[in-house]
Parts: structure tokens; sequence; C-alpha cells
């Protein structure tokens, strides 16, 4: 599995040569997550509502490297938007990957944008 | 600009590296780094972990970016050849020159290879670097080639030595511990201690091979045993030495620094050698002729020799050195500290052994009994923080010093004391250097006011951790005595406690999530605050799990609980374990055709394992279709309620107890609470439906039924208590209707009733007066309260199979058919198991 996780590689705006048409934005629930299929890569996309913002990120946890964070709950801690994997609740920052509650690897983080009601998540592959 | 060069990266070349920068001003220093291994410096004393997750990024202390950031070269894979003092230089093997005002030599030590015949042969290793393990790890996976009962031994029986036999085990070899004294951790332990520990380690799976001098390594090119006498021999695969260190003081002889004649870099107190401008920190350090192999005193140097270089020449290395150690060895607490032996003419031990149990306790006392002097703990050193206090200040021992050892005596007697007793200098947080005063003054003068404050001001508990409930103990208690209320609020985004929070969502009849936060709390939430609302939601207006399904924990928003691989689980309701031979060819013909492994659970029903996400929705419609409901397993709500079979079969039985459970689960089904429920039902006093280890259990007696409350298993396993006799159905159900409906109101998120009832002011008295007697006058509340969530059940799996929009949440992805990948079975005992974690 470390292969597949060093496969997920955060991805900057400014490098993104592909926007993909994920799914429509009534597909991801509000303030909830959902993942999406890209090439092998599962993406998890977050609407969080009321930050107004949407995310995307690995769906795979790094802890013990299962598809599941997008099941999560998503939240915040001191303002940093956040998701908390499901299977033992270790939280991941939104914004930077970083694990917020332990000292695991970060997650990727995807570039993502939303137009005429579908999701677009950026890769530079 | 003054230059600094260290040789060394390992931990105490790195801390430093971290106290230099700390001190000196940025861009004043000029700093490179030479370290001979290929990466940054890594954590060595959890070495053994680098066997498990395989992860050398996880050990590392700070990673490359920390060195420049700071304004350190450092300078990997580079051998430092020779210095130059009169120049003060220093040149590497690849032949570059660097000049240095200051050079600290931090080179640590090797591992010490006895010189034993065939000791070069192949498969035989040190246990020392990052490459050693990989090395031994391949080593392994060719032996698991060859055959599946490999054996590999380890030579040195001492703490090291110990856990390498760990890390062999995780390799899948069989590990066999050599030593040559008579004892285990020879300088750590006294022979009884060892004994105890060996033991422990023997039960676990590990050989013990004591007083045995190895002659000879035999095999023909790679090894293939191991020689002590004649006659004595021990057959294994693979050897790891482990036999003590040797200091790196190489050179430091070439270029004429004094050091001892059993090596080691003669150092001051300051850390200086013979040359005042070269020091000495570490494992190569020779300091008051002994060279110290543990972490903290290699620390302490380094925090020495930084202050020196910087010019705080009053911060000096102490003359004793605190040589305790607290670990945990393959999963057994293993402490000594102060002097562990003592000659009988300083003073007594006390001592507590109980084989058994594998526990050893042994304390120190001056003959006079009033000081400790030192002592050894294996198998629970929960005591090791407040004992080594004493110690390390000399504190008064209590009257009957025993109770040290065996606890004290009668109600509540804590031998101890409080944390709050030590003195202000005593150090709590060794990694961190930080004392009670610290602590304790931070809250005093206002400078912070949460444990989360006095963590990020002072850096205690970030090191080893093992300081953790002595930390929370002083901010709890000091906090307290300076009349502050330590409230147990729910998160950062709600300041009530959960009693409070649902005392204002009833009031202010708030209804969804995001007016709560709106009106009474703050931030946009966490996965703490939103299932206890849910939960809130769900006592108050009967919400199913489907209201609003992503506040709900992780299992309710998909209704079942996701197991290893991220499959789920499915189980439905066997209301008292009761089902008929119909509906348990239906269980067996879903599992079957959706290929799910079975499993009778210990709530008396059957568990489904290994659905796929997409499947949940299929397979509950065609169980629901046979009579099923949800079973709630998932949920922080009434899981079971568990019966023996009772009057109707059994010649023993004094009442019906199936029946009795069938209607308490009937009755109390889809109820969600602060944490699971569990209930119980026994037809007479022998107690097969085990009633006593649940949440609420009923037991038929002569005359009716007793009702006892406030049990579990689990963990802390905990025997419900009477709440009241000889009382029949209708008045159980009343009762039980108000205990729940009361916990259910005051109990914190994830508390069980056990826990609840020690927090409970009074006890089970006070329990008692509330529900029997009423004192609260709250019991017809109660009552109603609870028969309108019971007339209002729904089964949330009918509403989810019967909804299209539901049954879209049941979908691993949003853009496309396609099924994880990701998740793997593989075969077990004729049925099918999640591949194992690898770490």
């Amino acid at each position: 599995m470390e292969a597949v996780l060093a496969t997920y590689q955060s991805t900057d705006t400014s490098a993104v040569t592909t926007w993909f048409k994920a799914c429509t934005v009534k597909s991801i629930p509000e303030n909830g997550g959902a993942c999406v299929k890209y090439k092998d890569k599962q993406i998890a996309i977050f609407n969080f509502v009321r930050k107004n913002v949407w995310y995307a990120c690995q769906n795979l946890c790094p802890h013990k490297m299962e598809m599941v964070l997008s099941r999560g709950m998503i939240g915040d801690a001191d303002g940093i938007a956040k998701v908390a994997c499901p299977l033992h609740k270790k939280t991941f920052s939104l914004e930077s990957g970083e694990n917020l509650n332990g000292d695991l690897p970060a997650i990727a983080t995807y570039p993502i944008k939303i137009e005429d009601g579908f999701v677009y998540l950026g890769f530079s592959e | 600009m003054q230059r600094i060069v260290v040789i060394g990266n390992g931990m105490v070349g790195y801390k430093f590296c971290e106290k230099l920068v700390g001190l000196a001003k940025p861009g004043a220093l000029d700093i490179t780094v030479f370290g001979e291994e290929p990466r940054p410096a890594y954590d060595r004393v959890h070495l053994s972990a680098y066997f498990e997750n395989r992860d050398a990024g996880s050990l590392e202390l700070a990673p490359a970016s920390w060195y420049s950031d700071n304004g350190i070269a450092l300078i990997t894979n580079q051998y430092v050849s020779d210095i130059d003092k009169e120049n003060k230089t220093v040149q590497t093997k690849s032949g570059e020159t660097h000049t240095y005002d200051q050079l600290v030599l931090a080179t640590g030590s090797a591992p010490f290879v006895p010189p034993i015949q065939g000791v070069e042969k192949d498969g035989v290793f040190v246990y020392r670097t990052i490459e050693d393990l990989e090395g031994m790890m391949a080593y392994a996976e060719k032996i698991k080639d060859k055959k599946s009962n490999g054996k590999a031994a380890i030579l040195g029986g001492g703490l090291l030595g110990l856990e390498a036999g760990k890390a062999v085990m995780d390799m899948g070899l069989e590990p066999h511990v050599v030593e040559f004294a008579p004892k285990l951790m020879p300088r750590q332990l006294d022979a009884r201690s060892s004994k105890v520990l060996q033991l422990t380690l023997e039960s676990l799976g590990i050989h013990i091979h004591l007083s045995k001098t190895t002659n000879q390594i035999l095999g023909n090119g790679a090894i293939t045993g191991m020689e002590f006498g004649e006659d004595d021999k021990l057959d294994v695969d693979m050897l790891i030495i482990s036999a003590g260190i040797r200091p790196r003081d190489e050179l430091a002889k070439t270029c004429g620094l004094a050091t001892g004649t059993r090596g080691g870099i003669v150092v001051n107190h300051k850390m200086q050698t013979s040359d005042p401008s070269i020091y000495a920190i570490g494992e190569v350090a020779l300091y008051n002729q002994m060279i110290y192999g543990l972490v903290a005193p290699g620390y302490d140097m380094a925090k020495v020799a930084a202050n020196q270089i910087m010019g705080n020449t009053d911060e000096v290395m102490a003359n004793d050195i605190d040589m305790s150690t607290k670990l945990k060895l393959i999963g057994v607490d293993v402490a000594s500290f102060g002097s562990p032996f003592m000659p009988a003419d300083k003073g007594h031990s006390i001592i507590f052994e109980n084989k058994t149990k594998r526990l050893y306790k042994r304390i120190n006392v001056s003959h006079d009994g009033k000081t400790l002097l030192g002592g050894i703990l294996v198998g629970d050193a929960g005591d090791y923080n407040m004992l080594h206090q004493m110690y390390l200040n000399g504190m008064a021992l209590p009257e009957n010093a025993e109770e040290l050892v065996v606890g004290a005596r009668g109600e509540g007697g804590a031998a101890f004391g409080s944390a709050m007793d030590l003195p202000d200098t005593a150090q709590i947080c060794s990694c961190e250097s930080v004392s009670k005063g610290d602590i304790c003054n931070s809250l005093l003068n206002e400078e912070s006011s949460t444990l989360k404050d006095i963590v990020s001001c002072t850096k205690a508990t970030t090191g080893c951790g093992g300081c953790k409930p002595m930390v929370v103990d002083l901010v709890n208690e000091t906090l307290k005595s300076m009349g502050k209320v330590v409230k147990e609020v729910i998160c950062e985004h709600f300041q009530y406690t959960r009693a409070e929070l649902y005392d204002i969502v009833r009031v202010k009849g708030i209804t969804s999530y995001d007016e709560a936060l709106d009106t009474v709390g703050k931030g946009d939430g966490c996965e703490v605050c939103k299932p206890a609302l849910a939960s809130i939601f769900a006592t108050i207006y009967n919400d199913t799990a489907n209201k609003e399904a992503v506040i709900q924990d992780s299992n309710d928003r998909f209704l079942a609980n996701i197991q290893r691989n991220g499959s789920y689980s499915v189980v439905p309701r066997i209301p008292g374990g009761e089902i008929t031979p119909e509906k348990l060819i239906v269980l067996g013909q879903v599992a079957k055709k959706y290929d799910l492994y079975t499993k009778i659970t210990g709530g008396q029903r059957i568990d489904l394992f290994g659905a796929e996400l997409n499947d949940l929705p299929a397979i509950w419609q065609e169980l629901i279709a046979a009579g099923f409901e949800s079973g709630h397993a998932y949920g922080k709500a009434l899981r079971t309620v568990k019966s023996c079979v009772g009057s109707t079969w059994c010649r023993y039985g004094m009442d019906e107890s199936v029946s009795f459970a069938i209607e308490l689960e009937e009755r109390y089904k889809g109820l969600r609470s602060p944490h699971k429920l569990k209930g119980g039902v026994s037809g007479c006093i022998r107690e097969c439906a085990e009633a006593r280890g649940k949440d609420f259990g009923v037991i038929a007696v002569e005359g009716g039924w007793n009702l006892y409350v406030c049990g579990n298993g689990g963990a802390k396993p905990k025997h419900a208590l009477l709440l009241a006799e000889q009382i029949d159905n209708k008045t159980v159900i009343k009762y039980l209707d108000r205990f729940l409906m009361y916990y259910i109101r005051t109990a914190a998120p994830l508390m069980r009733t056990a826990a609840w009832l020690e927090k409970l002011e009074g006890g089970i008295e006070q329990l008692k007066r509330i529900v029997v007697e009423d004192s609260l006058r709250l019991g017809d509340e109660l009552e109603l309260q609870m028969q309108a969530l019971v007339d209002r059940y729904e089964c949330e799996w009918k509403q989810a199979v019967e909804n299209d929009e539901i049954r879209k949440r049941f979908q691993h992805f949003v853009n496309t058919e396609d099924r994880d990948d990701n998740m793997v079975f593989v075969p077990m005992r004729e049925q099918k198991m999640p591949e194992a974690w690898a770490t």
C-alpha cells in the first residue's frame, strides 16, 4: 500500500494540467463528503457549506491504508477545516493535509472548482 | 560569525543543534553538521518500531528542511577522518577541509562485537542503525523462503537485546535471547525481578538462555548455530549481537585528545575535552569516569555544551546523574530508579512479588525509614512517576512505607498523596525539563488557563508522554485551588456539558445542528459535538439517524459498523436471542448470496461481516422482507437484551426470562443514548444471561424480579448494583424507563452507565432515591418521555431502503458504478476475512 500512498501528491493550482469533471454539485452532501474515481485514484470531495468552501483530498487514510476518508465527519479545529477518519478518528487538515492529532504523514490535497453545477478536480498528470 | 562544527547527527547531536539555535540569535552562528549515516537524525530508542511500520520517516527527529530552515548545513553520508587542533580544522574522507571556532563531538558509540570464532559469518548482525535493520529484514525473508520455523538468536539480554528480541518476533522468526550473566537486564534488575520479567517474556514466546558463554559460531559460510560448551548447542539461522557499546572515540585518539583507558573522550563538567575548543557529548563522552548509554543524560550534556558555547558558563553538568528508566518492553512495564540494588548496610528493602500475576515491586528505604533510595518495578510501573519524584526530591515517606508497594488499606486511602504535595522544583517532564513550579505558576499568573495552554507554552508531555497523568492532575488541582471549576465541556465548539446542552436544546426548541452551532456554539463543529447533538435530537424528537446524515457518527451515517478494511457488518435484531428456523435460513441465504462471513455475537445474534457499502441496501431489503429490523449494532443505542432459556424449558427457572427479555428489547429498541446500552434477563440466580454484566439486568427470584443497573463488561468490568428487589414486570419497566431516561439526559458523551454512576453524587443510594422514591419528582416526566419515544419508534433501515434519496448514500463512488478495488479479502476457515493490516 505504500506504493499506492505515494501516488497521491498534493497538487498546486498553478501546476494543474487537467481539470477533471468529477460529478454534479448535488451528488456531494452538504457539510459532508463523498468519493469519486479518477483513473486509479480515489479522491474524497467535501462540500463545506458552513465555510462556503469545497475541498478535495486523497480518500486513503495513511494510518491503516484504507479508502475511507470521504465517509468521515468534517469540522474545524481552531478554525482550520478538517476531516476525521471514520476508522480511528485521526483528523487531517483539509487545507494543508497535515495530521492534526498525531504524527501521521500529511494527506494529499487537490485543487477543486465549481462551474455550472459541476465539480472539477485539478490534476497535474 | 562564530563557526560551529558538529560531528555526529544522532539523537544527542540533533538535540545539541536544537538547543543551540534556541539560544542563539538567528544568523549569529555558522553551523555545519556531519552525519555518517545517509539520513538525518532519527529516534534510535524506538528503533524496533521500524519492524512494525517500515517507516523511517516516522522515526525522524526533524525533517531535513528543519536544518536548512534554521541555517544549519547538514552534510549526511560523510565521514570525518581527521581533526587538526592547532589550525582548528576538520577533514572529511572525501578530502574537504572545514574550519571551526568550536567543535562538538557527538559521534556516539558502536555496538561491541565480542571476539568469538566465526563472528564474521553471514547472518550475524549488529543492532544500531536503520541500515542494520534493513539488512536483517532482507536476511529474515530469505530464511522464511527456505523454511517456516526459522530461529534467530540475540546475544545479550540487556535492554537493547530484549528490544531486538521483539524485532525478531515481528520479523516472524522464533526469538532466542542468549545472556552471559545469570539474569536478564543485569544492570537494571535484581535476580527476582529479572525472573519475573523472564517468565513474562517466555509466556510471550521468547526463549531465554542464561549463563551462556558463546565459544563459537557454527556454520559453513552462513550461521547455522551457536556453541556454548561441549554438547551444548543452539541451532539458529541468524544472530543479532547486542553485547554492549564502545564509544566512537577514534577521531579523538588520533588527534591526541585525552581518552579513558577503556575508551571514551574525557570531559569536564562543562562537557569540554582536554582541548577547550572541543566539546564531547552523548555516548562518546567519559564523564565522572562513566559512559552514559541513556538518552536523557545525553540530552542534558547537549544542553550544557550549547549553553557553554553561547557563554552561559554557569550551566554545568550535575555531579550525580539520574540513571532511572521506565520503559515498556514488548508490552511489559519495567522501571528502575535511584539505587535499584542496595547494600544491606545502607537500608532495608520492601519487596512485593506475585509471580502468578507477573508482578514485582521493590523499594529501598533508609534505615530510619524516612528516605526512599531507589527501587524496581516489573509488570506494573504505574507508580513510577510518584516514586521517582519522591526519590529525586528526598520527600518524606508515609509512616507505613509498605503502602507505597502494596497500596494503602481502607477506604480511598492513597499512600502517595497528590502531585500537589511535590516541591515546586520537582521535575515533572524530564524530556523537556519542566518543573512543577513552571506548570503551576503559569496557571497562577494567568499566563495559561487550560491543559492545552500548558502543553503549548512549556512543551511538557510532548516527549515520551509519560508525565501526562501528573501534568493533568497538576492543572486540574491548581485550577480548583484558584476557585475555577474544571468543566467537562463537549469540545471547543460548545462550552457546555452534554447535560447542559440537552436542557438548552429542549428549552430553546433547537431542531438542527447548524441552528445549535449558530445560537449557542461557535466555529464549524467537529467529530465530537456532531454525534453528541445527533444523540440529543434523537432523545428529544426521536429522530432516526437518517434525519441529518452528515452529523451522525460515521457508523450511524451508513447504518452499519465499519470494519477493518472499510467493509461493513450487518446485524439484524433478534430480540432476546429467540429466532425461528425460517428466519435462520433467511440469514444463511443472504450471507451466502452476498458472500458474508457469519459469526454469533456475544449478544445472542448473528453478525454478517464483509458487506460492501454498495450492497447494504439490497441486503437489508431482503432481510426486511423476511421480517427483520435494524439491530442498531452500529449505534450508541440499545443493542440487545440477552436472556437465558427461563422457566419455559429450564427445570430451575423461576420465571419466563425469554418472554420478558423480548418485551424489554422491543420496548427500548432504537433508543439512542450517550453510549451503547445492553440488557440481560436471567430466569434464576444461576444467572446464565450474565445480566449483572449489563447496563441493566433483571433476575427472577422468589416473589418477583431483582433489578440491577450500571454494570458492564469491556475494558473495566463492573457488576451491576441492586436497584430494587422482588418487583413485578410493570414495576421493572417503570423503574427502567426512569433510570434510562435520567441517564440519557445527564451523562457525558461516550460515558457508559457504570462510569456515570461513579460520577453521580451519592452513588447508587441517590439513584434509588431518584428512581424508586421519586425524590426529584421527575418520575412522571421521565416515564412519559420514554413512552413517547417507544410510540414513535421506526426502523431506520426500512426508511432507508424505501427512499431512493437515502439509498444513494450507499455508493462508494458517486461518479461511477465501480466497486472499491482496494478492498481485499483472504480465505479463512472456509469463510473470508479482510487482508491483514501491514502495520
